[in-house]
C-alpha cells in the first residue's frame, strides 16, 4: 500500500485532518461534532499516515507512545469536573467565562471536559490499532 | 479490653515482617503476650466480683454490629484459661518446634487463635461473636493442617473446617433469627427477654441453630469425628485448641445462653440426650485405643459430653459442677497432652503398648502425668475429686431421670479413669526397655509448663478457696444464679456421693489392671469405622462432589453456542408470554407511500450486505460486507436527523474494518464446521428472535411516545449549559459523569488490548 | 418508514444471532458487531425518528422548535458506538490471543479451562 501518491497525499492530509478534527471538537457545543468525533477523526488521520508511511515513521512523528494521551485526557476531564469545587459548587457544575472569544466561542469547563474526551479517544484508538498492527 | 482482644491479631501481623528474627532462640519471648494478658485478666478479678465490666466500641452502629465486650465471671474463667494455658503452650512450643522452618508461621496462627478466642468469650454482640467463632475455626484449620505435606493432615484440617464452619453458619443464622425476635444483636438484651424468646414461634429454630453451632464446635455426637482427626496437628495445638480452649467454645455458648433458654423442655432434654450419648460413646471408644493422642481425644470428647449433659440438667448444682469440671478438665487434659508431646518427642512413638518404665529417665514428666491422672480419676486430694463430687451431687438431685443420669455418669467416669491412667501412668511404670535407656525429658521449657499445670491440679484441690470466691462465684452470677451458698471442699462426710466416688475409683482401677492396651484391639475397632458418622460425612461429601460434577457436565458443558441458545430460547419464551394476548400493534401501511428513492436504496444495500456477511465463504468479503452494513447505518442516521451519530458511526466503522483487516490476515480460513441440520436449527432460532424484536418494536411504536426527558434537555441546553448541539451538551454537561466513566472504560479496554498483545506467551501456555 | 426500520432491526438481530451461534471465532465477533448495530438501530427507532430536524438549536432562539429529533437516544447511541469499538477491539485481540495459544478458532475446542483437555 506504500504507493507514492498515497504517501505524498498523506503527508498533506495529516495536518489537514488534524486541523479538521480540532475544528470539529471546538464547534461541538454548537453544531454537530464534539470530543468523540474529533478524536476519532484525528485517529483516522494518524492511521492513514501509518498506512502510507509505515508504522515506524508515524511513531517517530508522534515521539511519545499514544497511550500517554489517555492519562492526560482523563486527568483533564477530572480536573474540569473538579474545578467548580474551588468556587464551592458541586462536582461537574458548568463554569463559563462570560465573554465569547472569537473562533472558539464560549469558554467553559465543559469545553475542557470535551478536550479531555478528545485526547482519551485518540489515545485509546491509537493504542489499540498500533498495538495490534505491531504484533500482527 | 479492645486492645487485649486485638493484641493477638496485631502480634500475628507483626510476625509477618519480624518473624524471621524471632524464629531462632528468641521465640520464647513470644510467650510474654499470653502472660501479659493473663496478668491483665487476673487483676480484673476484684472488679468482676463487684459486677460485670461492659465496654462498648462502635463498629457498624447502623446495623447494630459493635465491638462490645462484656467481662463477667463466665468470660473471666474462659479468658484466664485461654491466656493461662496459652502461656504454657507458648513456652512449650518454643522448644517443641525448635528450628522448624515455619515456626514463625505457627506462632502467628497461635496468636491469631488466641485473639479470636478471647474475642469470642468477651463478645457482647452476636455478630462479632460469630466473626470470632469463625476466626477460631479458620486458625484451627491452619494449625491442624500445619504439616501440610501430609495428605492425612490436610484432609483432617478440611473435615474440621467444614464441620465447624457449618456450625458457624448455624450460629450466624441463629443470630439473625434472634435479632428478628428481640430487635437487637446484644446478648445481654437477649438474656433479658427470655420469656419473649421462649414464647416466640421461631424459638425452636433458634434452639436448633444454637445446637448446630455448639455441637459441631464442641464435638458432640454425631459431629464428634473431626476432633480425633484433628490430632494430626502438632501436640501444642492439640493441647491448646482441641482440649483446653477452642472445643470449649460450644460449651461457652451453651453456658452463656442457658439463662435465656432454661426452663424449655426442648433445651434440657436435647442437651441431656446428646451430652449423655456423647460421653458414654466416646468414653467407650477410649477402651479400644492404643495411640496416646487418640485416647486423649476421645476422653476429651467424653468430657465435653459431660459438660453438655450438666448444662442439660440445668439445676444450680449442675451449673456449679459444670463450671468446676471445666477448670478441672482444662488443667489435667492440658497436662496429659503436653506430657504426650514430650514422650512422642523423645521416644518417637505414641503407642501405649510400646511404652513402659519411662519414670526412670524422665521423672518430672512422670510426676506430672501421675498428678494429672489423679485429678482425672477424681482421687482425693486432687481438684478432680471436688469436680466429681459436684457432678454426682448434681445428678443425684436432678429431676431428670436421676438414676439413669447417675449410672451413665458413673460408667463414663470409670472408663475415663481408665483412659487417664492409661495415658498418665502406664508409660511410666514397669521395666524400662533397653532401647529407651538414653531418653531424656528434654529442656525444662518442655516439662516445666507441664509440671506447673499438673501441680495446679493438686494445689487447687487442697485449697479450693483459691477459686471459689474469685472465679466460680462471679461465674454463677453471670449464669443468673444469685446468692448461691458456695462451699467448695474436699471432705463432705460419708454419704452417697462418696460411695459413688469410691465405686468409680475401684472399678476404674480394676479395669486399668485388667485391660492391657494393645494395638490389635485398636485395629479391631477400626473395622467398624465404615459405619461411623465420619464415614457417613465423607460419603455425603463425595456424593455431593459426584452430583455437582454431573450437574456441571449437563448445564455448563463449555459450548458457548449452547449457553446462548438456552438464553435466547428462554428470552423468547419470556417475551412471547408477555406479548401473548395483549399485543395489538397499529401498523399504518400508508406511511410506506412516503418512502423516497434514497431510503429504499439504502435499505436494499443494507439487506444485501447483511446477507453477504452471513453467507459468504471468505472472511475478507464478510468484513467488507460488514463495513457496508455500518456505512448504510451511517447514511440512515444522516437521513433521520442524527449528524453526530452519522459521523461517529462512519469513523468507528472505518476503524473497525482496519482493525479486522490487520488481524484477520493471520487467522485461519473459515471451515465448514456445522452440519446443515444445526444450521437450520440456528437459522430458525435467529429468525424467530429477529421477528420477535420487529414485532416488539412495532408494538412499542404504536404506543404514544413519552419524551419528557428529551424535551427537558432540549429546553434547557442553552439556558443552563450554553450549548446549542443538544446531543453534545448531554454528553459533556448534563450527563458528564457518565461520559467520564465511559472514557475510563475505554482506557481500560485499551490497556487490556495492550496487555494481551504485549504479554509474552509462557512456555507453559504453549499447547501442542 | 418505521415498518421498514423495524424489519431491518429484526434482520440485523437475526443475522447477529445466527453468526454468534457459529463455531468460528471470527464469525462470533462479526455477529457481535451486527447485533450491536441492531441494538443501536432499535434504540434509535424507539426514540422516534424525524426527517431533517437535527437536535441543534438554530441561531437566534434559545430553545428548539416544535418538531425535532429526540437528542437523548442519540446521546445514548453515540456512547454505545464508541464503547462497542472498545469491546470489539478487545474481543478481536482476545481471538488472536486465543488462536495463538490454542491454535484453533473452533469454539467447540475451547470448551474447557483445563489444558490439553
Amino acid at each position: 500500500m506504500k504507493t507514492l501518491i498515497l504517501r505524498t497525499a498523506s503527508n498533506y492530509l495529516l495536518p489537514l485532518l488534524l486541523l479538521f478534527s480540532v475544528f470539529i471538537l471546538l464547534r461541538g457545543h454548537y453544531l454537530p461534532g464534539g470530543g468523540f468525533i474529533g478524536g476519532l477523526i484525528a485517529s483516522i488521520a494518524f492511521v492513514l499516515h501509518a498506512f502510507a508511511n509505515g508504522l515506524e515513521n508515524t511513531k517517530s512523528l508522534l515521539r511519545t507512545h499514544p497511550g500517554f494521551l489517555m492519562p492526560v485526557g482523563l486527568t483533564l476531564a477530572v480536573i474540569s469536573g473538579l474545578a467548580p469545587g474551588i468556587f464551592g459548587l458541586p462536582f461537574m457544575t458548568g463554569l463559563w467565562y462570560d465573554e465569547a472569544i472569537p473562533v472558539i466561542g464560549m469558554i467553559g469547563s465543559a469545553l475542557f471536559f470535551d478536550i479531555g474526551v478528545y485526547l482519551v479517544v485518540i489515545g485509546v484508538t491509537l493504542t489499540i490499532i498500533f498495538t495490534i498492527s505491531e504484533s500482527a | 479490653m479492645l486492645l487485649a482482644v486485638l493484641s493477638g491479631f496485631i502480634f500475628a501481623l507483626l510476625l509477618v515482617p519480624f518473624g524471621k528474627v524471632l524464629k531462632g532462640k528468641w521465640s520464647i519471648l513470644l510467650s510474654i503476650l499470653p502472660l501479659a494478658l493473663f496478668i491483665f485478666f487476673l487483676q480484673k478479678i476484684p472488679q468482676v466480683i463487684d459486677g460485670a465490666i461492659l465496654e462498648r466500641n462502635q463498629w457498624v452502629p447502623q446495623l447494630g454490629i459493635n465491638l462490645d465486650f462484656n467481662l463477667d465471671g463466665l468470660s473471666l474463667i474462659f479468658a484466664l484459661m485461654i491466656t493461662g494455658v496459652g502461656t504454657m503452650v507458648f513456652i512449650y512450643t518454643s522448644y517443641y518446634l525448635k528450628g522448624h522452618v515455619y515456626l514463625d508461621r505457627f506462632f502467628g496462627f497461635l496468636c491469631l487463635f488466641m485473639g479470636a478466642m478471647l474475642g469470642l468469650v468477651l463478645s457482647e454482640n452476636l455478630i462479632t461473636l460469630f466473626l470470632f467463632w469463625e476466626l477460631t475455626s479458620i486458625s484451627s484449620f491452619f494449625l491442624i493442617g500445619f504439616n501440610n505435606e501430609d495428605p492425612a493432615s490436610r484432609k483432617s484440617a478440611l473435615i474440621a473446617l467444614s464441620v465447624t464452619g457449618l456450625g458457624g453458619l448455624c450460629l450466624l443464622a441463629a443470630g439473625l433469627v434472634i435479632h428478628g425476635i428481640t430487635d437487637s444483636f446484644s446478648i445481654v438484651d437477649m438474656l433479658q427477654s427470655s420469656t419473649m424468646m421462649q414464647d416466640h414461634s421461631f424459638f425452636m429454630a433458634v434452639v436448633c441453630l444454637i445446637f448446630g453451632a455448639a455441637f459441631t464446635k464442641s464435638a458432640q455426637f454425631p459431629f464428634h469425628f473431626w476432633l480425633p482427626g484433628a490430632m494430626k496437628a502438632p501436640t501444642p495445638v492439640s493441647t491448646y485448641l482441641h482440649s483446653a480452649t477452642m472445643v470449649k467454645a460450644g460449651i461457652y455458648l451453651l453456658f452463656r445462653l442457658s439463662p435465656a433458654f432454661s426452663g424449655s423442655e426442648l433445651w434440657h432434654y436435647s442437651l441431656w440426650c446428646v451430652g449423655g450419648a456423647t460421653m458414654v460413646y466416646a468414653a467407650f471408644q477410649t477402651l479400644f485405643r492404643d495411640d496416646l493422642k487418640s485416647i486423649l481425644a476421645y476422653s476429651t470428647v467424653s468430657a465435653l459430653g459431660i459438660l453438655v449433659f450438666l448444662i442439660g440438667l440445668g439445676t444450680e448444682e449442675a451449673m456449679l459442677a459444670g463450671l468446676v469440671f471445666l477448670l478441672v478438665h482444662a488443667l489435667y487434659k492440658a497436662t496429659l497432652f503436653l506430657m504426650t508431646g514430650i514422650i512422642d518427642h523423645a521416644a518417637h512413638t505414641r503407642n501405649v503398648s510400646e511404652l513402659s518404665g519411662l519414670r526412670k529417665v524422665m521423672l518430672p514428666v512422670a510426676v506430672a502425668g501421675f498428678l494429672a491422672a489423679l485429678s482425672n480419676a477424681g482421687i482425693p486430694p486432687s481438684f478432680g475429686f471436688i469436680g466429681k463430687d459436684l457432678i454426682y451431687e448434681a445428678s443425684l438431685h436432678t429431676g431428670v431421670f436421676p438414676l439413669i443420669s447417675t449410672v451413665a455418669l458413673v460408667s463414663t467416669n470409670v472408663m475415663l479413669l481408665f483412659a487417664g491412667f492409661l495415658a498418665g501412668v502406664r508409660p511410666f511404670i514397669g521395666p524400662l526397655p533397653t532401647k529407651y535407656k538414653d531418653l531424656q525429658a528434654g529442656s525444662p521449657r518442655l516439662w516445666v509448663p507441664t509440671l506447673i499445670l499438673a501441680t495446679l491440679c493438686l494445689v487447687i484441690g487442697l485449697a479450693p478457696g483459691l477459686i471459689s470466691n474469685s472465679l466460680i462465684a462471679p461465674a454463677l452470677v453471670a449464669l443468673g444464679i444469685q446468692d448461691y451458698a458456695l462451699d467448695l471442699k474436699l471432705w463432705h462426710g460419708f454419704n452417697t456421693v462418696l460411695a459413688l466416688s469410691a465405686t468409680t475409683i475401684g472399678l476404674g482401677l480394676g479395669l486399668f489392671f485388667l485391660l492391657k492396651p494393645s494395638l490389635n484391639r485398636e485395629e479391631q475397632m477400626l473395622k467398624w469405622e465404615k459405619y461411623s458418622p465420619l464415614a457417613f460425612f465423607e460419603g455425603m461429601g463425595s456424593l455431593t462432589f459426584r452430583f455437582s460434577t454431573l450437574w456441571t457436565g449437563m448445564v455448563q458443558n463449555g459450548y458457548l453456542r449452547n449457553y446462548i441458545l438456552v438464553i435466547l430460547l428462554f428470552l423468547m419464551a419470556l417475551i412471547g408470554y408477555g406479548m401473548w394476548g395483549n399485543f395489538h400493534p397499529k401498523i399504518d401501511f400508508t406511511q410506506l407511500l412516503d418512502l423516497t428513492f434514497y431510503e429504499t436504496g439504502i435499505m436494499a444495500i443494507m439487506l444485501g450486505a447483511i446477507v453477504f456477511t452471513v453467507f459468504t465463504g471468505s472472511r475478507l468479503t464478510a468484513v467488507a460486507a460488514m463495513g457496508v452494513v455500518g456505512y448504510s447505518l451511517c447514511l440512515l442516521f444522516v437521513f433521520y436527523s442524527a449528524p453526530d451519530l452519522a459521523m461517529t458511526q462512519f469513523a468507528i466503522d472505518t476503524l473497525t474494518v482496519i482493525l479486522f483487516v490487520l488481524v484477520l490476515y493471520r487467522l485461519p480460513k473459515y471451515l465448514p464446521f456445522s452440519d446443515s441440520r444445526v444450521r437450520v436449527r440456528d437459522g430458525i432460532v435467529a429468525l424467530g428472535f429477529g421477528g420477535m424484536i420487529t414485532l416488539l418494536a412495532l408494538g412499542v411504536l404504536s404506543d404514544p411516545m413519552v419524551s419528557e426527558v428529551s424535551e427537558y434537555y432540549s429546553a434547557n441546553a442553552y439556558k443552563l449549559a450554553k450549548g446549542k448541539n443538544v446531543v453534545n451538551v448531554i454528553l459533556v454537561d448534563f450527563r458528564g459523569m457518565d461520559t467520564l466513566v465511559e472514557i475510563t472504560v475505554l482506557v481500560i479496554a485499551a490497556l487490556g488490548v495492550f496487555g494481551l498483545m504485549k504479554l509474552r506467551l509462557k512456555s507453559r501456555e504453549r499447547i501442542r | 418508514m418505521e415498518i421498514l426500520l423495524a424489519l431491518m432491526t429484526g434482520v440485523l438481530y437475526a443475522a447477529g444471532i445466527y453468526m454468534i451461534l457459529r463455531r468460528s471465532l471470527v464469525k462470533l465477533i462479526l455477529g457481535l458487531i451486527l447485533l450491536g448495530n441492531g441494538v443501536n438501530l432499535l434504540i434509535f427507532l424507539l426514540g422516534g425518528i424525524t426527517k431533517g430536524k437535527p437536535p441543534v438549536i438554530p441561531d437566534g432562539p434559545a430553545v428548539l422548535g416544535e418538531v425535532f429529533a429526540a437528542p437523548l437516544p442519540q446521546a445514548l447511541i453515540l456512547t454505545a458506538i464508541v464503547i462497542s469499538f472498545g469491546l470489539q477491539s478487545f474481543a478481536i485481540v482476545l481471538i488472536k490471543r486465543a488462536y495463538k495459544v490454542v491454535k484453533t478458532d473452533d469454539l467447540d475446542e475451547m470448551n474447557t479451562t483445563d489444558e490439553n483437555a
